[in-house]
């Protein structure tokens, strides 16, 4: 086989990452944790817990049940809050020098404008993600995330406040997601996210009771992968901006198929919790995988299965 | 940044050595990691994958029953599809395991030591007494064990090779005093010729075991902790789906824990 330069270099906009590895919201912390496995500076970003202008408690214990392949999560936005992130957090992960994707959210969209503006303010933050989408939150917020008119207002009031590059994340539980995917896109999107978490819930047989204390949660883990993988496929064919696509990836194979669906870098959420290295794994899988095909950079494989 | 070495220190695999059935549905898995790894001390404990597929897909915690020549063992009880896969390891089987995970128990080398165990909560209580015996100038740890039956009163040989011998309960009385292992506690605590500032109290068990016996240190102003179990998916406080309610807020077991002040936890 002769030997090709391979380049791992992606772009999501005006964001340029060395490589299409980042994590999902959630899974990651705020990177220290994981700095004791290995060295997070290879990532191509890490994508932070989800913060709010305030620091939020989140939902009552029981918030986690195992599933197939799978888990159910109703964390409900535990964060300690921009400022305390911004003050406490954001320094180490400078110092590692790694790309920082902050993942927020409000409870209104004067708040989303709000902490967008906050942190698009803040030094050593390269780009936003916009969570309109987590399934843990009350009724009525889930609005941001399934009705196209107020997923627009949103965005668009988010644009406005910060000039960084903007991800909005989409939530899976809509009757199309290619169309939310164009809202975002028309709204000033950089880029799109998927998938969120998909509703779910599970049961105890013996006290005849919800297990999770919020009774439903956010399904992630292999299970979902299928689902997510034809909702990036359809997300690529409305939409031109940059998809990241992620629900379920655990190895290279999985990873390259959200590329060939159409996305140009990954996120690995649930895989976390499972090997805390497995980023490094799928990253060094992409790579062997360019070598045995004789791929040289990323956009050969990117929507390749349509 | 640290150092590679130390960084790949608390994700290993381990080869079993031994999977013992001890009685009905407990075991007793000795496990000897691939490599060298942090030092295990009494309350932490490990996240181990019990198969290296997708279903199960996440790492159970186990805490250190005891610390070994070559590695460390686990004390556990077949509850669920994790536990019953484990139970048919056999010796030579490889399992991916990151640890060791939380914080220990605060020894007070000044006092008195009590241990208190409810069932399986013996696991991390008799490594605890294994390590205060081969303290040098700590005294001998005072243990009060509760089981549901005669049968189920675990370490009974260990103990006695540590020269321990506990305070027994049981729920059906085949061993020891029948009743509740809190109320026998209390009964000594109360006797008269204690001074409970000299007292520190260590326990792990069912929960109920645990309330009463915090409002007991409550009561009587004892200084006492608590190892607790929760579901966890990450075990090194990042899921967050671990938390429990504390005076302090919400704290993640894993990362917080899992040893709480006794006074602290809000049932």
């Amino acid at each position: 086989m002769k030997k090709k330069t391979i380049t791992l270099k992606v772009n999501i906009g005006k964001l340029k990452l060395k490589n299409p590895v980042m994590t999902a919201s959630g899974t990651f912390g705020y990177g220290r944790e994981y700095a004791e496995f290995f060295d997070i500076s290879r990532l191509g970003a890490v994508v932070v817990k989800g913060l709010s202008l305030k620091p939020r408690q989140g939902n009552q214990p029981p918030r986690i049940v195992e599933t197939a392949s799978g888990m159910l999560n109703s964390i409900g936005l535990q964060n300690i809050g921009i400022d305390s992130f911004i003050e406490n957090e954001l320094p180490f992960l400078k110092k590692v020098k790694v790309p920082v994707i902050v993942n927020f959210f409000g409870d209104s969209i004067p708040e989303y404008a709000e902490a967008a503006a906050k942190l698009g303010a803040t030094k050593g933050i390269h780009a936003l993600e916009m969570n309109i989408s987590c399934p843990n939150k009350q009724a009525g917020w889930s609005i941001f995330g399934t009705d196209p008119r107020v997923t627009s207002k949103v965005i668009m009031a988010v644009r406005k406040a910060t000039s960084l590059p903007l991800i909005v994340k989409l939530s899976p539980n809509v009757t199309d997601i290619g169309l939310m995917a164009k809202t975002a896109e028309d709204a000033g999107a950089d880029a799109i996210s998927a998938i969120n978490t998909l509703t779910g819930m599970a049961i105890d047989i013996r006290s005849r009771k919800p297990k999770l204390a919020n009774i439903i949660g956010g399904l992630s883990g292999p299970a979902i992968k299928p689902v997510a993988l034809k909702m990036v496929w359809e997300c690529y064919k409305s939409v031109k901006i940059p998809i990241i696509g992620m629900g379920g990836i655990t190895t290279a194979e999985d990873a390259i198929e959200f590329m060939l669906a159409g996305a140009s870098a990954v996120a690995v959420g649930t895989g976390n919790f499972i090997n805390p290295a497995i980023t490094m794994e799928i990253l060094e899988g992409i790579t062997s995988f360019m070598e045995e095909e004789g791929i040289s950079s990323l956009k050969q494989l990117k929507g390749e299965a349509h | 940044m640290r150092s590679w070495k130390y960084v790949l220190s608390k994700l290993f695999k381990a080869v079993v050595t031994e999977n013992k059935r001890l009685i009905k549905d407990h075991y007793l898995l000795t496990l000897s990691p691939l490599k060298k790894i942090k030092k295990n001390r009494p309350g932490n404990f490990f996240m181990i994958s019990v198969e290296s597929g997708l279903d199960p897909l996440l790492k159970r915690p186990f805490s250190l029953h005891r610390s070994t020549k070559n590695g460390f063992q686990i004390l556990y009880r077949v509850v669920g599809k994790g536990t019953t896969i484990l139970s048919n390891k056999t010796p030579g089987d490889i399992l991916d395991v990151i640890g060791p995970l939380g914080n220990t128990f605060p020894v007070n080398n000044k006092h008195r030591n009590i241990l208190v165990a409810g069932g399986l909560g013996i696991a991390p209580i008799f490594g605890l007494a294994d390590s205060i015996v081969n303290s040098p100038g700590l005294e001998q740890p005072l243990l009060f064990y509760g089981a549901r039956t005669g049968k189920e009163v675990l370490c009974k040989k260990n103990l006695a090779d540590i020269s321990i011998r506990p305070v027994i309960a049981t729920d059906d009385g085949t061993a020891g005093k029948k009743g509740n292992i809190v109320k026998v506690l209390e009964k000594f605590l109360k006797s008269g010729s204690i001074n409970v500032n000299e007292y520190s109290i260590y326990a792990c068990g069912p929960k109920p075991m645990l309330k009463a016996l915090s409002a007991l240190t409550n009561k009587l102003g004892i200084k006492g902790y608590a190892a607790l179990e929760q579901s966890m998916a990450c075990g090194i406080g990042t899921c967050l789906g671990c938390v429990v309610h504390t005076t302090r807020g919400l704290k993640c077991v894993c990362k917080e824990g899992p040893v709480f002040p006794l006074n602290e936890i809000v049932w």
